[in-house]
C-alpha cells in the first residue's frame, strides 16, 4: 500500500511546485503591465500623443518620438520583409540538403543570437560612417533590418513549410514552372503565416533601443523628420533619456511614455497572436 | 522563352537572398575584427583581456576588460540560476499539466512577455525592484548585479519556456505509453522519460536563453549601477560588456582608441554568443533528428 501512496504523494508535491513556478513566472509580467498602466494612464491624452515636448521635455507631448519610431520601423520592415521572404523561399523550396544549406542555417541561428548592441556597433561603423549616411532614419532602419532578418526568415520558412507538398505537386502536374507554382500556389497559402511573423517583428523592433542608440536616435529634435537622412527621436530611446538623464522629470510623463510604447508593442503582438489562431482555424488543410 | 528567362532571373535573386545571412555574419565578424585588430595592435591583447581597470578617460587611458567580463558573467549566472529551473518547470506545467484553454492563455502570456521592450522592463526594475532590494537587504544601493540578474531572468524566460515546451511536446507519445504500461505515474513518466527524452532541446533552450541574457543591454544598464570594478559579491554594483558599449560610444572620438576599444568589446561579445549559439544549434539538431 505504501508503495502506491508514495508515488502519488510525490506526484502531488511535484505538481504543486510546477504550478507555483508557473505563477512566479506569470505574475511579474502582469505586474509590470499593471504598474505601467496604473501610473501612466493619467498622462495619456490626445495632446500628449500629438504635440511636441516642451520645457526641456519635462512637459508637452511625445509626437516626434512616436513619428520617429514609426519612420524607422516602417523603413526597416520594408527592407527586411522582401529579402527575408526570398531567403525563406530559397531555403524551403530550392535548397538541397548540402553543406551550403547547413552553413546558411548556422548563419541564421548565429545572426539571431548577435547581441543588439553589436548590431548597433556594426550599423555605426558601416551605415553611419563607411557609407556616410550619418546618424539617420535610414542608418537605423538598415541596422534594424539586418537584426530582424533571421526572425523573418525563420517565421516565413515555417509558413512556407506548412503548405502541403501536394499543392505543389498538383501545380507541377499541370505543367506550371517551379517559380510560378511558388508565386501562385505556395506564397498565397503561406501569406497569413508570413504576415503574422512580420507583425511580430514590427512589434519587436519598435521596442529596440540599443541598435538605434548610435545609428538613428537623437536626444532632442525640435522638428519632425523631413527626409530619411534626418536624425530622429525614438520612443524607446526617449524613455531611456527621460528616465535616466533628465533630473526632476515628472513621473507621470515617464510612465505615460512607457505606456505608449508598451501599448504599441503589445497591441501588435496581440493582433499577431489572434490572427495566427484565426488563420489556423480557417485553414483549408 | 521569355518567361523562362524571367524565372531564371528571379531564381538567381532568390538564391542571393538565400545566402544573405552568411554574408551578414561574415560582414559583422569581419568588421568587428578589423576595428578590434587596430585596437589590439595599439594596445595589446593581453593588456586588454587581463587588465582589471577600465578607465577610458584617464591619461593614459586604461582599457582592461576583465572586470567587465566578470560583471557580465556574474549577472548572467545569477539570471540563469533563477530562470532555468523556473523556466523548465513552467514549460512542463504548460505542456503536460495545464488543460487546453489554460495552456493557450499561458502561452500567449509568455509570448507577450517576450514582446515587452527591454527598456520598459529596465525602467520598471529601476523604479520598483532597485529600491526594494536596497531596503530589503539593507545595502547602500539597490543598483546591484542581483537586480540585474532578476530583470534578466525574466528576459530569458520566454526563450527558455517556449523552446523547452517545444522539446517536451515533441517527445513521441509512444514513450509515455510505454512508461504508463509499466505502471508509472504521470509524474514518474514526466521525470524519468519525458524530461530525459527532451533534454537536448531543453539544453538548447537554456543556451539560447543565456545567449540572450549576455547580449541584453538596456535593462541591465539601468539596474546594475555601472561600476567598473571587480565585484566581491552579487550585491555589488557591476558593469557589463554591453552596458559599457551603450554608455560610452556617444562620448568617443570616431576612429580613436576608445572607439576601437568598444569595438573590441563587441568582438568579445560576438565571439561569446557565437559559441553559445553554435552549441545550442548542435543540441537542437540532435533533438530534431531523433523525432
Amino acid at each position: 500500500m505504501n508503495f502506491n501512496l508514495n508515488p502519488n504523494l510525490s506526484q502531488k508535491i511535484a505538481y504543486t511546485f510546477l504550478a507555483m513556478a508557473t505563477i512566479i513566472v506569470i505574475v511579474p509580467v502582469l505586474t509590470v503591465i499593471f504598474i505601467i498602466v496604473k501610473n501612466g494612464w493619467s498622462a495619456l491624452s490626445w495632446e500628449f500623443l500629438t504635440t511636441m515636448p516642451t520645457d526641456g521635455m519635462r512637459a508637452g507631448g511625445i509626437l516626434p518620438a512616436i513619428i520617429g519610431t514609426l519612420a524607422i520601423v516602417s523603413c526597416a520592415i520594408c527592407i527586411t520583409l522582401p529579402i527575408g521572404v526570398c531567403a525563406a523561399i530559397y531555403l524551403n523550396e530550392y535548397a538541397k540538403d548540402n553543406l551550403l544549406t547547413r552553413i546558411i542555417k548556422l548563419a541564421i541561428v548565429n545572426l539571431a543570437g548577435v547581441p543588439s548592441v553589436v548590431y548597433g556597433l556594426f550599423g555605426l561603423g558601416v551605415f553611419v560612417m563607411l557609407l556616410d549616411f550619418g546618424v539617420s532614419i535610414i542608418a537605423g532602419a538598415l541596422t534594424l533590418s539586418i537584426m530582424e532578418l533571421p526572425v523573418i526568415i525563420t517565421t516565413a520558412r515555417g509558413a512556407l513549410n506548412s503548405v502541403p507538398y501536394q499543392f505543389r505537386e498538383a501545380s507541377w502536374s499541370l505543367g506550371v514552372s517551379k517559380w510560378q507554382t511558388i508565386r501562385r500556389v505556395v506564397l498565397p497559402n503561406a501569406l497569413p503565416g508570413i504576415m503574422t511573423g512580420a507583425i511580430l517583428s514590427i512589434s519587436r523592433i519598435s521596442g529596440e533601443t540599443a541598435p538605434i542608440l548610435f545609428t538613428a536616435a537623437a536626444f532632442y529634435v525640435p522638428h519632425l523628420p523631413q527626409s530619411p537622412f534626418d536624425q530622429v527621436m525614438a520612443l524607446p530611446y526617449h524613455l531611456y533619456i527621460i528616465s535616466t538623464q533628465i533630473p526632476n522629470m515628472p513621473k507621470n510623463i515617464i510612465f505615460g511614455t512607457a505606456l505608449v510604447l508598451l501599448l504599441m508593442v503589445l497591441s501588435m503582438s496581440l493582433i499577431a497572436i489572434i490572427a495566427r489562431i484565426y488563420f489556423r482555424k480557417i485553414r483549408k488543410w | 522563352m521569355n518567361r523562362k528567362l524571367i524565372d531564371s532571373i528571379i531564381e538567381k535573386i532568390i538564391f542571393l537572398c538565400g545566402i544573405i545571412a552568411i554574408v551578414f555574419v561574415v560582414l559583422i565578424f569581419g568588421f568587428l575584427l578589423k576595428e578590434g585588430f587596430y585596437f589590439f595592435k595599439d594596445y595589446g591583447v593581453f593588456k586588454f583581456v587581463l587588465g582589471q581597470y577600465w578607465y577610458p578617460s584617464s591619461s593614459p587611458a586604461v582599457f582592461g576588460v576583465f572586470a567587465l567580463i566578470i560583471g557580465s558573467l556574474l549577472v548572467t549566472l545569477g539570471a540563469a540560476l533563477i530562470a532555468v529551473p523556473l523556466g523548465i518547470m513552467t514549460a512542463l506545467f504548460i505542456s503536460e499539466l495545464a488543460p487546453k484553454g489554460v495552456r493557450d492563455v499561458l502561452k500567449s502570456i509568455v509570448e507577450l512577455m517576450a514582446a515587452i521592450p527591454s527598456i520598459v522592463l529596465g525602467f520598471v526594475g529601476m523604479v520598483t525592484l532597485v529600491p526594494f532590494i536596497r531596503t530589503a537587504f539593507n545595502i547602500p544601493t539597490g543598483l546591484t548585479a542581483f537586480s540585474g540578474s532578476i530583470v534578466l531572468a525574466f528576459m530569458a524566460m520566454p526563450t527558455i519556456v517556449s523552446i523547452s515546451e517545444d522539446a517536451i511536446r515533441s517527445v513521441p507519445w509512444s514513450y509515455k505509453e510505454g512508461a504508463y504500461a509499466l505502471g508509472a505515474t504521470k509524474w514518474q513518466t514526466i521525470r524519468r522519460v519525458v524530461l530525459k527524452a527532451a533534454m537536448p532541446g531543453i539544453i538548447a533552450a537554456v543556451m539560447l536563453g543565456i545567449g540572450r541574457v549576455i547580449g541584453e543591454t538596456m535593462a541591465v544598464l539601468m539596474v546594475t549601477g555601472n561600476a567598473s570594478a571587480i565585484p566581491t559579491s552579487i550585491f555589488d554594483p557591476v558593469r557589463t560588456l554591453t552596458a559599457t558599449i551603450a554608455t560610452e560610444m556617444g562620448e568617443t572620438v570616431r576612429g580613436g582608441l576608445h572607439y576601437r576599444a568598444l569595438f573590441a568589446i563587441g568582438l568579445v561579445l560576438f565571439s561569446i554568443t557565437f559559441i553559445i549559439n553554435f552549441i545550442a544549434d548542435l543540441f537542437l539538431n540532435k533533438n530534431s533528428k531523433k523525432g
